[in-house]
């Protein structure tokens, strides 16, 4: 089997066995937003694990995503459905205009000019309070999906609706990830990661695949964000602020920025842990903190590409 | 036959110092010439002006009669002109595969979404890259390792597997800068075949190398740098003979040297 087709099936595995441990309703919940993280996280492993590009920024595209969903169906009447489409086709363009100039920046510049402008969107969300609700946040719609089930006669419980869609979309998600490592388009991202110079000899034009990278994404953070406005019903800016972003950048980088199934698995770590120990909400920025310390010393590629190298021997191949 | 590469009056200055200044000569189709001279000549500069990654502030650079001056790399390489680096640029953590196969990028790219979908466009264009790429591997002698991370493979592997990557734009010039550096006598002379070889196919190559064993027994011409200027010209006897390039390169010893692997 290839890897790629093995990492689907352990992934759909997991996602339909997990819920035959859970010791009571309230998992499914975690479950759906363990995947909801994982999808942003996919996005990043596209973006820093293929192409080496850092955002620290990217929860703006998920506040684009998820104010769509709470705005369009209001003020122009379109179903949920519709609305994640807007939030992902806003947040693509907004990626493709301001991807442009900025990736021309490399390594700390290009951190921090994704930090500015995650930052100018979670700002907004705020400020505009006539249209977002300000800080407080705002109610978002019913996607419809429950009642529509129930009127065909299937009665599902919100938890399990959201971690069934929720796995769905990761796991499809995770599908377009994996089929672009293998193709063209991520070879060249992988390409100019590894060089940019013979990238470029190469006859990679490194700016147009910087920004497809990019918009890409974007387009996954902005799902993300629409699917947690949709469950939880109510969203506020935090969606976009900073420490959402660095939140999935660590997600990304504890598990293993260049495995698409390494990032899934920090994933679950990072969202599962503050919800199953309530003490650990507390500290959850510090533990984010250490986390990213520990990880970048002693496991720089991730938790689980480190745990396989260990397993195969020293050199994997 | 008319040249294929013309290097026109080219030069830079970097804050004021001209790292070259003034080059000129021609490569024609499927010949060998050699650029030498002494450290801090200006011959990675030179290649690095003519492949685009730096912006000459004088002269012309022009392919098969067009002018290519300071055009990106990536536009270079789709009118033939392909590369080495002498200090090693590969792909540390794709496959040796994977790294001869992006040097088909122009032949397989096509949609993101396509690539994306993982449709049969898209898995065809894989597949028929990963065929040529491993024939290509089979032609430096790397075809056993070609599932391995070029990351771990030794420095004289990655050289020839700089070559194949290169040569999988089907070039019509390819510039090799330093390909036997490092290499060991058996390397070097692996390597001194292939470039004949790949020559012999019809492709133009221009070379800078320090072997000068190599050098005379492979190019047809040599340009002589100095201080970024071209001091000599010519066939390997004729240049080797010349005094000025006797006292700025090769010295007294390297001129019996060179004039003995003549024969």
């Amino acid at each position: 089997m290839k890897p790629k087709h093995l990492s689907l099936l352990i992934l759909t595995l997991l996602v339909v066995a997990a819920p035959f441990f859970f010791p009571s309703g309230f998992y499914y919940r975690i479950g759906a937003l363990i995947f909801i993280n994982a999808i942003a996280v996919t996005g990043l492993v596209i973006l820093i694990g293929y192409a080496g590009q850092i955002s620290l920024g990217h929860a703006g595209f998920a506040g684009i995503g998820a104010y769509a969903c709470a705005l369009a169906p209001e003020h122009l009447g379109l179903p949920p459905v519709a609305a994640i489409l807007l939030g992902a086709a806003l947040s693509a363009a907004l990626a493709w205009l301001v991807g442009r100039p900025i990736l021309r920046l490399h390594g700390y510049y290009l951190g921090v000019a994704t930090l500015g402008l995650g930052i100018l969107i979670s700002m907004v969300l705020s400020n505009e309070a006539q249209w977002t609700g300000g800080p407080d946040g705002i109610a978002v719609p019913d996607l419809g999906l429950r009642g529509l089930l129930r009127d065909l006669g299937w009665r599902v419980g919100a938890g399990e609706l959201w971690y069934g869609l929720a796995g769905l979309v990761m796991i499809l998600g995770a599908w377009l990830a994996l089929n672009l490592f293998d193709s063209p388009t991520g070879r060249a991202l992988r390409a100019l990661h590894g060089s940019e110079v013979a990238a470029r000899t190469m006859g990679i034009d490194v700016a147009r695949h910087k920004l497809h990278a990019f918009v890409v994404s974007a387009v996954y953070a902005s799902v993300s964000g629409s699917l947690l406005a949709l469950m939880n019903r109510l969203i506020t800016p935090d969606v976009a602020g900073f420490m959402h972003s660095v939140q999935m950048v660590t997600m990304a980088v504890l598990g293993g920025v260049g495995s698409v199934l390494g990032a899934i698995f920090g994933a679950t770590i990072l969202t599962a842990l503050p919800q199953l120990l309530t003490v650990f909400h507390q500290y959850e920025h510090m533990v984010l903190g250490l986390v990213m310390i520990l990880v970048m010393i002693f496991l720089p590629d991730g938790l689980l590409p480190s745990l396989m190298k260990r397993l195969r021997g020293r050199d994997g191949e | 036959m008319s040249a294929l590469l013309e290097i026109d009056g080219l030069g830079i200055a970097f804050g004021g110092i001209k790292a070259v200044d003034d080059v000129s000569f021609a490569v024609r189709e499927g010949e060998i010439v050699s650029v030498i001279g002494p450290n801090g000549a200006g011959k990675t500069t030179l290649f690095n002006m003519i492949s685009g990654l730096y912006r000459p502030s004088q002269g012309k650079v022009r392919l098969k009669g067009s002018d290519i001056t300071a055009l990106e790399p990536h536009l270079l390489a789709r009118r033939g002109l392909s590369r080495t680096f002498q200090n090693l640029q590969v792909f540390g953590e794709m496959t040796l595969l994977e790294n001869v196969m992006v040097g088909h990028h122009l032949r397989e790219k096509g949609g993101v979404l396509s690539d994306l979908l993982g449709l049969p466009a898209s898995r065809r264009k894989t597949r028929a890259s990963a065929d040529s790429a491993l024939a290509l591997l089979a032609r430096v002698g790397l075809e056993k390792a070609a599932y391995r991370a070029a990351r771990t493979m030794s420095y004289g592997a990655l050289k020839r597997l700089e070559i194949a990557r290169a040569l999988a734009l089907d070039p019509k010039i390819l510039l090799l800068d330093e390909p036997a550096a490092g290499c060991n006598a058996v390397e070097t002379e692996e390597i001194d075949r292939l470039i004949a070889e790949i020559a012999r196919a019809g492709v133009a190559i221009l070379l800078v190398e320090h072997d000068m064993k190599l050098v005379m027994k492979i190019s047809a011409h040599l340009v002589v740098l100095d201080h970024g200027r071209k001091i000599a010209e010519g066939a390997p006897t004729q240049v080797a003979r010349d005094p000025q390039v006797i006292a700025a390169y090769l010295g007294q010893h390297g001129q019996e040297q060179v004039l003995h692997a003549e024969g």
